[in-house]
This record gives structure tokens, sequence and C-alpha cells, in this order.
């Protein structure tokens, strides 16, 4: 493969071309989130985790989204109140596949919707004490839950609701944990700071009022699995292979995770974290509260998981070592198999990647390893230490498009027609129309798991059914 | 922890049957007995029972506060809805931006289809100071970008808290040129704490309305031959919109659809994207004043539009999302009384081919009781077509549903002796309808796709015939309304109780005798 893409295409003259769209002022500040990486950058030359522009369509979503949604809804074994009107709750019930194994309804809950369903005399009067009573009504008729978290929407911080006190009264009362969450949709711009005030609430709220389970036993070879969702069981195709090396995955953070692994978190020898951007925030309080390491891995595609065990491994002993290698090498006739079946349906096509604030560049070796190569990339919500930590991944020559409008993609991908939009269900049927392929790379399109190499497997079995299917042959009527 | 690989790149497994692998199960049984620290399985069960008795359900039914899995989103959905189904029309959701994402992501995942809305995106220092700024920017970058023929304004929660005011904002952009000032900006507050999706679309029609036909009233407006339709808030207004159409055309009246999505939500993929694609043309919207009489197809989407309406000097009328033979009769003989036209001979003949169909599979349906949800519409549709096949209606819930609205389904239901074990329970959400439907059991339940919990948890099959539906695809571009339409409803719900039928019957040598071939 070459060390740089769209060589002979002018990126720069339509980044130029669709930014001549925006009214003055819009167009000064949309530039400095759009670039063509360039050869020794040393990053990618894009700012982010700036507000967005208001009127052109922004992918992102909001703090709610970030807290609820990701970090704290998969938690199966606590209730989540959606706190405040109806619409968040339902908009976001069930949506992101989070996986886990529970009786739902009875010990799990992580496919209902709770909210406190606010009217007017709430927003007029204050909803806390509603909420007193929202949360006695969830623990009667839930008894075997084991904590609640109260997840904010946007009136609850303009009406000046004190929800901590009643966390504070509500969890002394059931002697349970009651966790308030500033996550009112309005603050930030978007999801990332729903991760980070989530993190902050579990350093608050959990580490600072529980202990860890009586009795745990701990073992030196002790890890978390931190920033991994379990969408379609990509934190279980994660487990398997941690615990294939000799190591012991004491918590799953957060997908299929429980209220005690968060508790027993701090027993760790080490923090292993995904998906950074939404929780490298603990991993850093770990750090400096309890002197835990963490370290980075990444699960997609064959190149970085056997790099990621093998770093992953060197934190342990020579037995650990030895079962990586012995891991590695067991997988890898499955995943021979794998490439030589569809790297040549796939070798050489072209893909946009457009996601949130992890698989922008995470996925891009996965690619890779099919031979596929990645013409433009960008996040709906990353910072600048994602960019920085993205630039290895990409070549020169590559577009980058942070928060990107629907306008400015839709027009980037006109032009560059690539042979595979990745990106999400807002994005799918617009591209899908223009007659490209389309896999949604949030929630696997509805398949999955995509970590680890059963799912790399996964992974590019779906990129050759979207690429290779007959349907976008016959978008053309021969009249 | 060795054990052999099972993927393979023969044959690749997914999620399906990659945890059901031994290594996989095994995996997931020392998670949940090492580290999970969670209830013994004794325990659940024990739990798990409780919650099926009618203790539990007394319970259930005192809750106060918490609602668990309602059927009733937020107004701002239901507005852009609305605004979505009129000419070259792009939303402008005034408030957080999240909310924006997630209506696109929910009408998306229903229609399959993209969804385009903008947000004025306000973050905290709008909160504080207004979202003035928000809107000036807003409107010109939505109009510098996608070119819209109209822009309709609605807000998220949070533009209500702070009390922004959305009038005086839009000539405050005018003035600053964000738009042209001729540029049709109409608006409708949309405030999330006040009733619900339905609502919401009632307030934009109005504020469409409103804006193009002006706000005082006028009763002498001259009238022409013309009738309006507002179809209201419909998952399957890509097939019923169209077979609207096409019932007029027979009729040779000229109607128009105020908010018509069924272009909108469902263009075609030949290589080009279209963001906007038909709907209601302005010119007609503005036109629409002159009509005679305009017709609600779902009376709680449109109470304020229909008294504007009725102030406007026109006749009205209203439905409750009207199906099945006599639903269609009664929406047929109002177009006729209004047209001066006789329903034509084609509709006719589609009637008795309608009520052929019934006629043929009544066995099927005489006597099996059915829990219905979701729009207060929807349930007295659904519940009056039931009772026209000889099924029992027995739980009726909407969450959206008021007083008002119970009294008028048990109304309905007093009218057929099908209706004698129905009851109808308004402002009540699904946590509710699981227990009564473990304590008082039904053969059926229509629904959408969140039904499925209930399915699962009850074995009640589901028969997913109202928005959302997000596991099943392209229902909705087939009609509900309408003889067609409620044929594709009657064979829906036939097509699952045979599938019933054959699933309860097919154990070799012990029930299979029932599994017969000709049913």
């Amino acid at each position: 493969m070459s060390l740089s893409v769209n060589e002979g295409v002018d990126v720069k003259g339509l980044v130029d071309k669709v930014l001549e769209a925006y009214p003055e002022k819009s167009r000064k500040r949309r530039a400095k989130h759009l670039n063509v990486l360039e050869a020794e950058a040393k990053d990618c030359g894009v700012k982010s985790n700036i507000k967005s522009i208001p009127g052109v369509m922004t992918i992102r979503g909001c703090a709610y989204a970030g807290s609820k949604g990701v970090v704290w809804g998969p938690i199966k074994d606590m209730i989540h109140i959606s706190h405040g009107p109806v619409g968040c709750g339902y908009y976001s019930w069930s949506g992101r596949r989070n996986y886990y194994v529970g009786d739902t309804g009875v010990d799990s809950w992580g496919t209902m919707h709770f909210t406190s369903d606010f009217q007017e005399k709430d927003i007029v009067f204050g909803g806390d004490k509603k909420l007193h009573k929202v949360i006695e009504e969830i623990n009667e008729l839930f008894p075997l839950v084991n904590g609640i978290s109260i997840q904010s929407e946007c009136p609850i911080g303009l009406i000046g609701d004190d929800i901590e006190a009643v966390a504070r009264a509500k969890s002394e009362e059931l002697g349970k944990p009651v966790v308030p969450v500033r996550c009112e949709g309005f603050r930030g711009v978007s999801q990332s700071l729903g991760h980070h005030i989530a993190n902050d609430v579990i350093r608050d709220w959990i580490f600072e009022k529980t202990e860890p389970k009586e009795g745990f036993v701990s073992t030196p070879y002790d890890v978390t699995i931190i920033g991994d969702y379990n969408i379609g069981g990509d934190a279980w195709a994660s487990r398997i292979l941690l615990e294939e090396i000799g190591l012991r995955v004491i918590a799953q953070w957060s997908g299929d995770g429980t209220l005690a692994e968060l508790e027993n978190t701090p027993k760790a020898k080490v923090n292993l974290i995904h998906c950074y951007r939404s929780m490298n925030y603990i991993a850093r309080h770990m750090e400096e509260k309890f002197g835990i390491p963490w370290m980075e891995y990444n699960f997609f595609g064959p190149s970085q998981i056997a790099e990621s065990l093998r770093k992953i491994a060197a934190l342990f002993d020579d037995t650990i070592k030895e079962n990586a290698e012995k891991v590695i090498a067991k997988y890898q006739p499955m995943v021979d198999a794998v490439i030589a079946k569809f790297k040549p349906r796939l070798e050489g096509k072209k893909v946009m990647i457009y996601v949130g604030g992890l698989r922008p560049r995470h996925v891009v070796d996965a690619y890779h390893d099919l031979g596929m190569e990645i013409v433009g990339t960008g996040y709906e919500f990353a910072h600048n230490d994602d960019y920085q930590r993205t630039q290895h991944y990409v070549k020169e020559g590559t577009l980058i498009y942070d928060d990107v409008t629907a306008f400015e993609l839709e027009k980037f991908v006109e032009v560059m027609r690539p042979d595979l939009v990745a990106s999400g269900i807002k994005e799918k049927y617009v591209f899908q129309k223009m007659g490209l392929p389309f896999r949604q790379m949030h929630s696997w399109d509805y398949s999955g798991p995509y970590h680890g190499y059963d799912g790399f497997a996964i992974f590019a079995r779906d990129m050759d059914l979207a690429i290779n299917n007959p349907v976008w042959g016959i978008m053309k009527a021969p009249f | 922890m060795s054990h052999p690989v099972s993927q393979s790149a023969d044959k690749v497994i997914d999620h399906f049957t990659l945890f059901r692998q031994p290594e996989y199960k095994e995996l997931l049984e020392r998670k949940k007995t090492e580290f999970e620290y969670g209830h013994s399985d004794e325990e659940v069960a024990r739990v798990s029972a409780w919650t099926k008795t009618e203790e539990y359900k007394e319970k259930n039914f005192a809750r106060e506060a918490v609602v668990i899995n309602p059927t009733k989103a937020c107004q701002p959905i239901g507005a852009m809805f609305a605004a979505q189904g009129f000419e070259g029309t792009l939303p402008f959701v005034h408030g957080s931006q999240g909310c924006v994402a997630y209506y696109r992501t929910h009408l998306t995942r229903h229609f399959k289809e993209p969804n385009s809305a903008v947000s004025s995106s306000m973050t905290e220092d709008a909160a504080v100071f207004g979202g003035l700024n928000n809107m000036i920017d807003g409107l010109a970058n939505a109009y510098a970008l996608y070119k819209p023929k109209m822009i309709a304004v609605l807000t998220t929660c949070m533009a209500e808290v702070i009390g922004d005011d959305l009038s005086g904002f839009i000539n405050n952009a005018k003035n600053k040129e964000s738009v042209p000032a001729d540029f049709p900006v109409p608006f409708a507050h949309t405030p999330a704490f006040v009733g619900s999706h339905i609502v919401g679309y009632d307030n934009m029609i109005k504020g469409v309305l409103t804006h193009f036909w002006g706000t005082s009233e006028n009763f002498d407006t001259p009238k022409n031959e013309k009738i309006n339709l507002i179809p209201g808030f419909d998952g399957f207004a890509v097939g019923n919109n169209r077979e609207l159409k096409r019932i007029a055309g027979l009729f040779g009246i000229d109607l128009t659809i105020l908010s018509d999505v069924s272009d909108n939500f469902d263009t075609p993929a030949d290589g080009e994207y279209r963001m906007y694609d038909g709907g209601t043309p302005l010119e007609a919207t503005k036109e629409a004043v002159h009509a005679k009489a305009t017709i609600s197809m779902q009376e709680y989407c449109t109470p304020q539009s229909l008294q504007f309406i009725k102030e406007k000097g026109q006749q009205v009328a209203k439905y409750n999302y009207p199906m099945g033979v006599t639903g269609t009769d009664e929406l047929l003989m109002k177009l006729a009384e209004l047209s001066g036209k006789p329903v034509p001979a084609e509709l006719k003949l589609e009637r008795g081919r309608l009520v052929d169909a019934i006629a043929d599979s009544h066995t099927h349906l005489h006597g099996k009781r059915f829990a219905v949800y979701g729009d207060p519409d929807f349930c007295l549709g659904m519940s009056k077509f039931l009772m026209e096949l000889g099924a029992e209606p027995v739980h009726i819930l909407s969450t959206s549903g008021s007083k008002k609205w119970e009294k008028q389904v048990q109304k309905v239901l007093d009218a057929s002796p099908f209706g004698k074990s129905g009851k109808a329970y308004g402002g009540k959400d699904l946590w509710h309808l699981r227990s009564l439907l473990f304590t008082d059991k039904v053969d059926y339940i229509i629904g959408n796709s969140y039904g499925k919990y209930l399915e699962r948890d009850t074995k009640i099959p589901l028969i997913r015939l109202t928005y959302p539906i997000f596991d099943r695809h392209h229902h909705h571009r087939y009609p509900t309304w309408g003889y067609q339409g409620a044929l594709n409803v009657l064979v829906r719900i036939l097509d699952r109780i045979f599938e019933d039928m054959d699933a309860n019957t097919n154990i070799v040598g012990e029930t299979d005798y029932s599994f017969d071939l000709v049913r």
C-alpha cells in the first residue's frame, strides 16, 4: 500500500469550495475544523471540542446522551431515571445495543425507559418532590435494584432543583447508592462533557461512598475493561482474549456492567481502556488516587489486536507474555483465512469514516488489514488529544473533518466517491440513495461484535456484504 | 482457559450464534458468579413470579410519579414531523442540539429514510443570555446551506424554560437579514413538558396555517370546492397519504393534504439524494384557507388546528384513525357529502372485496382477545376495526390518553357486544400493560416495536401496526386506511395468527395432529 491517499485529487480545493457555501462568519469558524493531512504533521491540524454552529445540521448529540446513553445506561443492575420531560428517555430507549445478560424488569433494566415525565407544574414548582416519589416507587416495584442514577435533562439545571439533596436522602433511606448526574443537554458542546460528568459522578458518588465488595480476593492478574459498551457483544469478544492470556477481568465499564464491578475496580492491577475519549477521566483519577496504571488498547483488526495483546502482556510476567503469543498464534489461521477470503474482494476500496470519539482512528487498521484505504475521517466530539492519537493511523492526504455538518459530509462524499461510508444512522440513507455502500459504525448496523478476533471476521464479512451487494448496480434505470 | 476457535472464515458467526458457543457461555457464567454480585437465581425467580401477580399489578397501578416504558414522545418530534410534510421545508429546532439528533434518529429508524432538521445549538451561555444570537446565525446558516423554501421553527424544553420568544426572535433575525423578509418562517412553541408528540403536531400545523392564513377570524373567506385533510402523526403516512390521494382521485375531489410526508419520507434510490421531496406545496397551503372543509383523520392530533380552521369559516370533520369497513364507510360518505359526488363504483367494489376477505377469515378472528396500545386515535380506530372482525379489544392503553379519551373508548366499546370485556387506560404505560397482560390474558397484542419486550415476557404474539416500527421493514409503505388499507391490516393480523398457530402445533408426534395444511 502506498504511504499517501487521495493522490491526484484536489482535496484542499474541495474543502475551499464547500466552505464557499457558508455565510462569512460561519465559513471562518468551520474552516478551522477541516484539513488535509500533511506529511510529517504533528497533529491533524483541526480545532476540536468547540461549540457547533447554529443551523448547520451538526451530527452531534448532548451531554445527557453522553451520560445516560453512553456511560451510565449500560450498568444493568441499576435503574437510570431520565429526569425531566418524557422525550430524552424515549428517544434513547434501547437505541445503542449495549448487550447484557439478565432478567429484564427483575434484576436488570437495560432495555427499559424510566422517566419522571415532567409536566408544566414540575417546571413551575420544581421536581424534587416528584423525584423522591419516583425513587420510592422504583424501589418498591423493583426491589432487586442495586442502585439508581438520576440523569438530568435540560430543565433540571434551569429550574434550580437540588437533585443532590434528594440523592443523599434517598441513598440513606434505601441503603443503596442513588447518584445524581448533572448531564443537562445544554452543558458543553457535545456528548463529550456528558462522559466527563458521568465519570466524575462515579468518582464522587461510587468510589467516595462505597467500598469494594467484602470477600473480594485479588490476584496479580486482575484487570478491567474500561470504555467498552458491549455493542453487539464487543466487550465479551474482548474479555475472552484477556482471559485466554491468563488475566482476570474484574470489571466491565460499562457494557454488561454492574454496580459491584464499578465498586471493585479500585482493586485492579491495571485499567485497560478501549474508548479513551469517554473514560480517560476515571482512569486518570484512579491512577492518581489508587496508583492504578492504565493503558489504551485497540481490539479492532488483527494487527492492532496482536500489538495490544503484546503491550498488555508486557505489563505482566513471562507466563502472560507466553500466553499472549500462544493466543495470537492460535487465532492466526482463522485470521489468515478471513483475510484470504475477503481481502481480494475489498482491496483498494476507499472508505470515509465519521463517527464519535474513538472509532475514527481505532478502526483504521482493521480496514488496512483488509487492504482498504481511508481517504477521510473525523470525529463528532473528539478533543485535541484524540486528533494527536489519530495522526499515526492515517496517511498523508487524508481529509480530516471535525464536527462535520451534513452539508459538508454530503459534498465531500459526492466528489470523493469513496467505495464505503462508515458513519451513523442519520447519515446512512443519504449515502445509500447516492448509490454508496454504507455501514453504521456506532451500532455495527445491528451486527457485531466487531472487537477481538471473533469480531474481525464479522467486520470483514460485513464490509464485504455492504460493498459487494448487487443493489448498487441496479440504481440506474435502463430507460 | 484454552478452547477451540469457533469463528471461521467459511461460515462467519455473529452475535446470534457466537455467544452460544461453549467458550462464551462459560465466560458469561464466570462473569456472573465471580464479579457481578447479583441476586441468587432463586431470588430472581421469586421476584420475577411476583411481578406477574395481581398483588404486583395493584402496586404497579398505584404509581403516581414514575413513568415506565410510555407510549408517548415529546412535542417537538410531532412538530418536526408535521413541518416535514410541507414543500421544501427545513425544521429549525430552537434549543439544545442533542434533541434534534434524537428526533432525526427516531424518525430515520422507522422510515428507513434520511431525516433533515437543524438545531440552533444553544449551550450554557444561551441558557443565561437567551438564544437570540443562535436564532440569527442559525437561520442565516440554514438558509445558505440547505436552500429551503420554508423554515419551520419549533422549540426544545430548554428554550421554553428560559422563555425565548420565537415571534420576536424571528422578526429580529429577519431584520438582521438572516433570511429575506418575505421568506416563510412559521413557528410553534412546543414545550416537551406539555402533552406529547401529538400536541406538537397540532401546534405546528396551526403554526403553519397561522403563518399563511393570518391570525384574525375570517368567516367570509371565499370558499371553493376543495377539501383539506390533515392526516395527523402517522407512522404509516407514506402508504396512507398516497391511498387518500388515490381515493380523492377516484372521487374527482381536489384534495389538499395539509402536511403530506409521503414523498419526503419515501424517496427513490437512483443515485441522487433528495433532501426535500414532495410535500404540500406552499402555494396550496396558502390557498387551503379557501377550501370548503377540512377533515382531520386524528382528532387528538388536531384540536387547536381544527378550532383555528373553523374560525376561518370552514366546515370541519374529525375522525379517530378510521380503519376497517365502517371506519372507511364513514370517511367516504363524508367525502361524498362534502363534495356532492357519489362514492365511486370502484371503491364500492373494493369494499365488497374487503368484506369478502373478512368473511373468508372470520372464523380465525371471532372471539380472539386483543390488547391495543399507541396514540389515542390509533387505539380508537384499531379497536373499532377489531370489533367489526368479531374480535375483542380487551386492554386499550395510551399514555397520551386523557379521561375524555377513556370515555370515548368506552362509548365505542359499549356500542358492540364484542366490546364487553374492553377497558381503556389513559395515561398508563407499557409497564402497566405488562401487569394487565399477566393478570388478564389476551391472545394478541397490537402496538409497535417497543411491544416486543411484552411479547418476550408474556409470550403473547405482537402485531406491529403503529409508530415506531424499528425491527420490521417497509410496512409503512403500505396503507392501513381505506378498504385497501384495511385489507393490509387484516392480512397482517391473520398472518400472525396463522404463524402462531403453526408454532404451537409443530412438535412431531405430540401436537402436530393440528399442524393442518389447510387453515
